[in-house]
């Protein structure tokens, strides 16, 4: 409980001073910096549409920062998310121009396809850190690079669209996760389904970490590979389901991104989404639910940044800027940790004096009797 | 000479408090060291003894108190300030680079100009090697030096930079009899010379063999300082302790029973795949304590890595109870009833980073009642935490919640030690089981292992201390370079004829 609270203070701090590096960036440019953030939350959280738009980027980057997380949590570094959104986006695709059946039985199909995709694209790496001992770095960046070339075949040879070569077709509207209900709540925005499939695959991974036997094995593993063998854990095996569940979840950050942010794919774009999720799972602490508030806190200042720029004279990157410096005070970390405990101990210090001095003065009424 | 010299107090900490979380490490401490004594601090691991030492040498900064050196009040923020106001510390680890000569170690960090002056600091440092009687030769390169006299590059750094007051940290936990030998001698004439010492131990005729006097801490609070020519060795101990101490394992006789574990003609590679345990044999019967003896090196690691599944056999076999494990999974031999206190606990014992009720199920997590189709039961796996450690005795700050990282050293073995146990193996392999802890913890460890024998259980003891063996063991194994010397009642023995063996001297006298 303590250790939870610390990370949250940290998150806190970190991006708090983000916000003020941010202002004094605006400053310098010579922008009113509350008239920047002012815009740069109303972009995000105007109105109905506004809010569903920032939720809609806000999932991908929840599943994408799970993924991270996830792997982390196992030791493991996964910096191939982008490739595994692109494969898992490109199976999502496939099925949504060729999967006509009832809509529930279809979503399952469709998410799964997406899943099996990353997982894939996961489970490779995997494979080579526990068979040859490659870093999982290294191999995650090459299948990065094997999902895009892949992509920019895939797409101009199997699903051209009608106009474009470097995008496919779109895919029809009741193909997609966008869903009537939830289009007309948010202003026909870009919310979709996708926000229950980030909650589930939250929760689920949340349940997994803390009360499976599987969870147990990966954290073990991922904290002490030396003892976890002592005890008998198959290694090599945890590894490889640990980077193919993480390659599943960002295979479902490609199905929020490709079948329902948006309706097509294009070649040529590795997805900063990917890459993004790193920032993600840092300022959450590679918890689950602190996951879930920073993919929306990352959310907000993306869908907001734009509308910031068409307001003031504050250019969108000033929102990038933001975020670097969230992660460099995120990775800092140890100094706010050393902070709060200074915070904690001096008022621990002034409580004991305090009650020192009420029991001497306790003890002087007493003797005084 | 103490009361001569009373006032004049080289090093002073008064009033030490340091806390860390969920834990008072330094209550109150006063320690006073006078110039040209020896002075030991004696404590339990986690008594405080490491933390104090870390403040003066500018590791950690106390919370209240002061530190005067020379009758001066001194603000000490880092190593450096330690070492300009003369203060030097030998630590239990080592920090010296590998591949460098002993000179280059010593003068590293003190170049001085732009181009090394190697010799004329190779000068001084023969010199000073002569004057404490380290022969100490410059010019070796340290990785082809023993642990020994890598040690004594540590000192010679220390002396080099005129160090006045010298802090040992456990300094005899890795050296053999005739080092410890050697190294107390160092400090006698380390104090012949001017200089004080301070040192740190729980060794009791460490104490009794060099210190003038002891300061004795228990549980962060100082319990008294004793002149230690005038202080017998169980009232220190008792001290330390809080209670009377036993120092001879109770050990009735038992009667061995069948085989419980044989290895018949292993052969095992190292790391850098050359041969490391050749042709070796042993047998352990129910009911007894077979020790192996051996200088650190010879093969043991790499012995107890093969019959624990953590390390391919080559050649040869390994039986439990007649089942053949030699290429079993390492869960098949823990199921099998093979029980292991790892060499490192640091590394191979514990998660550091998990809470102690999560390190205790580790090898048993996927079982009943630990958990029930693959989800863990918290309860009883928190009971179950909580029944080991009031059974053996770990002291956490935060219980069973406590990060296993955050546990004294003892307290991490006292965990393993009670996980093990309480699994009741077969056979328990026991690599250096009270390794850098203390008598209380000793005693308390090998009391266990002798129960364990006295249930009929078979235990392997791996240690590089020869009381520990003679203390615990039914029979003596002796490993040298990797072969089996030759296998020996303790009765029919004794330390000279083992530490002969141990040089790899086969006995002739002694039949099998």
């Amino acid at each position: 409980m303590k250790i939870k609270s610390n990370a949250f203070l940290i998150a806190i701090s970190a991006v708090i001073l983000g916000i003020i590096a941010g202002g004094l960036l605006m400053l310098a440019i010579g922008s009113n910096p509350f008239e920047g953030f002012y815009y740069l939350f109303r972009g995000s959280l105007m109105n109905m549409e506004r809010i569903g738009n920032t939720l809609a980027t806000a999932i991908t980057l929840m599943l994408v920062g799970l993924s991270v997380a996830f792997a982390f949590k196992t030791g493991l570094f996964n910096i191939g998310a982008s490739g595994q959104m692109l494969i898992g986006g490109l199976c999502a695709t496939l099925v949504a121009h060729h999967v006509f059946i009832p809509r529930p039985l279809y979503l399952v199909v469709l998410i799964g396809a997406a899943f099996l995709g990353g997982a894939l694209w996961g489970v490779v790496p995997g494979l080579l850190k526990a068979k040859f001992n490659v870093h999982e770095v290294v191999a995650t960046i090459m299948m990065n690079w094997i999902a895009y070339w892949s992509i920019y075949y895939f797409v101009p040879a199997y699903l051209k669209g009608p106009s474009l070569e470097t995008e496919s077709k779109s895919i029809a509207l009741e193909q997609t996760l966008r869903s009537p209900w939830l289009t007309e709540l948010f202003g026909r925005g870009y919310m979709n389904l996708g926000i229950f499939i980030a909650i589930i695959a939250v929760l689920a991974i949340k349940f997994i970490l803390d009360k499976t036997t599987l969870g147990f094995e990966l954290k073990a593993v991922g904290s002490n590979r030396f003892c976890a063998e002592y005890a008998g854990i198959k290694v090599n095996r945890n590894v490889v389901i640990s980077m193919m569940i993480a390659g599943g979840l960002a295979g479902l950050a490609g199905v929020t991104y490709y079948a329902g942010y948006s309706r097509n794919m294009q070649i040529g774009v590795l997805p900063q989404m990917g890459f993004d999720g790193i920032a993600v799972a840092l300022l959450g602490a590679s918890n689950p639910v602190g996951v879930f508030f920073s993919g929306l806190f990352f959310g907000m200042l993306q869908s907001g940044k734009g509308f910031m720029n068409a307001m003031t004279e504050v250019p969108p990157e000033i929102a990038d800027t933001i975020i670097a410096t969230i992660i460099y005070f995120t990775a800092t970390s140890v100094l706010f940790s050393r902070f709060w405990d200074k915070v904690g101990r001096n008022r621990r210090d002034r409580a004991d004096r305090r009650n020192e001095t009420a029991s001497q003065a306790e003890e002087v009424h007493h003797e005084q009797k | 000479m103490v009361g001569t010299e009373r006032m004049n107090h080289v090093i002073e900490m008064l009033h030490i408090r340091k806390e860390f979380p969920g834990i008072v490490a330094n209550d109150d401490i006063t320690l006073q060291v006078e110039k040209g004594e020896i002075h030991a601090i004696l404590g339990e691991n986690g008594a405080g003894k490491s933390t104090l030492m870390s403040i003066l040498f500018g590791l950690y900064h106390a919370d209240r108190g002061t530190i005067k050196v020379r009758g001066k009040e001194v603000h000490i923020a880092s190593p450096n300030d330690a070492t300009d106001l003369g203060i030097g510390m030998v630590h239990q680890h080592f920090q010296l680079v590998q591949n460098f000569t002993v000179t280059e170690n010593i003068i590293l960090g003190m170049e001085g100009g732009f181009v090394l002056d190697r010799r004329s600091a190779g000068k001084k440092i023969k010199a000073l090697s002569e004057q404490y009687g380290l022969s100490i030769n410059p010019d070796s390169v340290i990785e082809d030096i023993t642990v020994g006299m890598q040690q004594r590059v540590e000192i010679l750094k220390m002396l080099y930079r005129d160090a006045e007051i010298l802090i040992f940290d456990e300094p005899t936990a890795v050296l053999t009899p005739q080092e410890i030998e050697e190294l107390m001698h160092i400090m006698r004439n380390m104090v012949k010379e001017g200089k004080s010492v301070i040192l740190i131990t729980h060794k009791l005729d460490e104490i009794k063999a060099v210190a003038d006097r002891c300061s004795i801490i228990r549980r962060g609070k100082l319990i008294d300082v004793v002149d230690v020519a005038t202080t017998s060795q169980a009232k220190m101990a008792s001290m330390m302790v809080g209670r009377p101490v036993n120092f001879k394992v109770v050990k009735e006789q038992v009667s061995t029973g069948d085989i419980m574990l044989e290895v018949q003609n292993l052969g095992v590679s190292n790391a850098k795949k050359l041969p490391a345990v050749k042709n070796f044999s042993l047998t352990v019967r129910s009911g007894e304590i077979v020790g192996i003896a051996g200088v650190d090196g010879n093969g043991q690691t790499e012995l107890v890595e093969a019959i624990t599944g953590l390390r391919q056999v080559d050649s040869g076999k390994i039986l439990l109870q007649g089942k053949d494990l030699t290429h079993a999974s390492i869960r098949d031999r823990n199921e099998s009833g093979l029980g292991h206190i790892p060499e490192d606990r640091q590394k191979r014992g514990l998660v550091m980073t998990s809470s102690l009720g999560a390190n205790m199920i580790i090898k048993e997590y996927y079982r009943t009642p630990f958990s029930k189709h693959g989800i863990l039961q918290e309860e009883i796996i928190d009971k179950h935490a909580q029944d080991i450690c009031d059974a053996f005795d770990v002291r956490s700050g935060e219980g069973i919640h406590s990060h296993a990282g955050k546990l004294s050293g003892g307290n991490q073995q006292k965990a393993i030690v009670g996980r093990e146990m309480w699994l009741e193996p077969d056979v328990i392999i026991a690599v250096q089981p009270t390794r850098g802890l203390d008598v209380g913890a000793i005693e308390y460890i090998h009391k266990r292992l002798v129960e364990h024998r006295n249930k009929g259980k078979a235990v392997l003891l791996v240690s590089f201390e020869l009381d520990e063996i003679f203390n615990l063991a039914d029979r003596i194994a002796v490993m040298n370079s990797g072969e089996l010397i030759d296998v020996v009642e303790t009765k029919q023995t004794n330390e000279e004829e083992i530490g002969l063996m141990m040089a790899g001297v086969r006995s002739k006298e002694v039949a099998r």
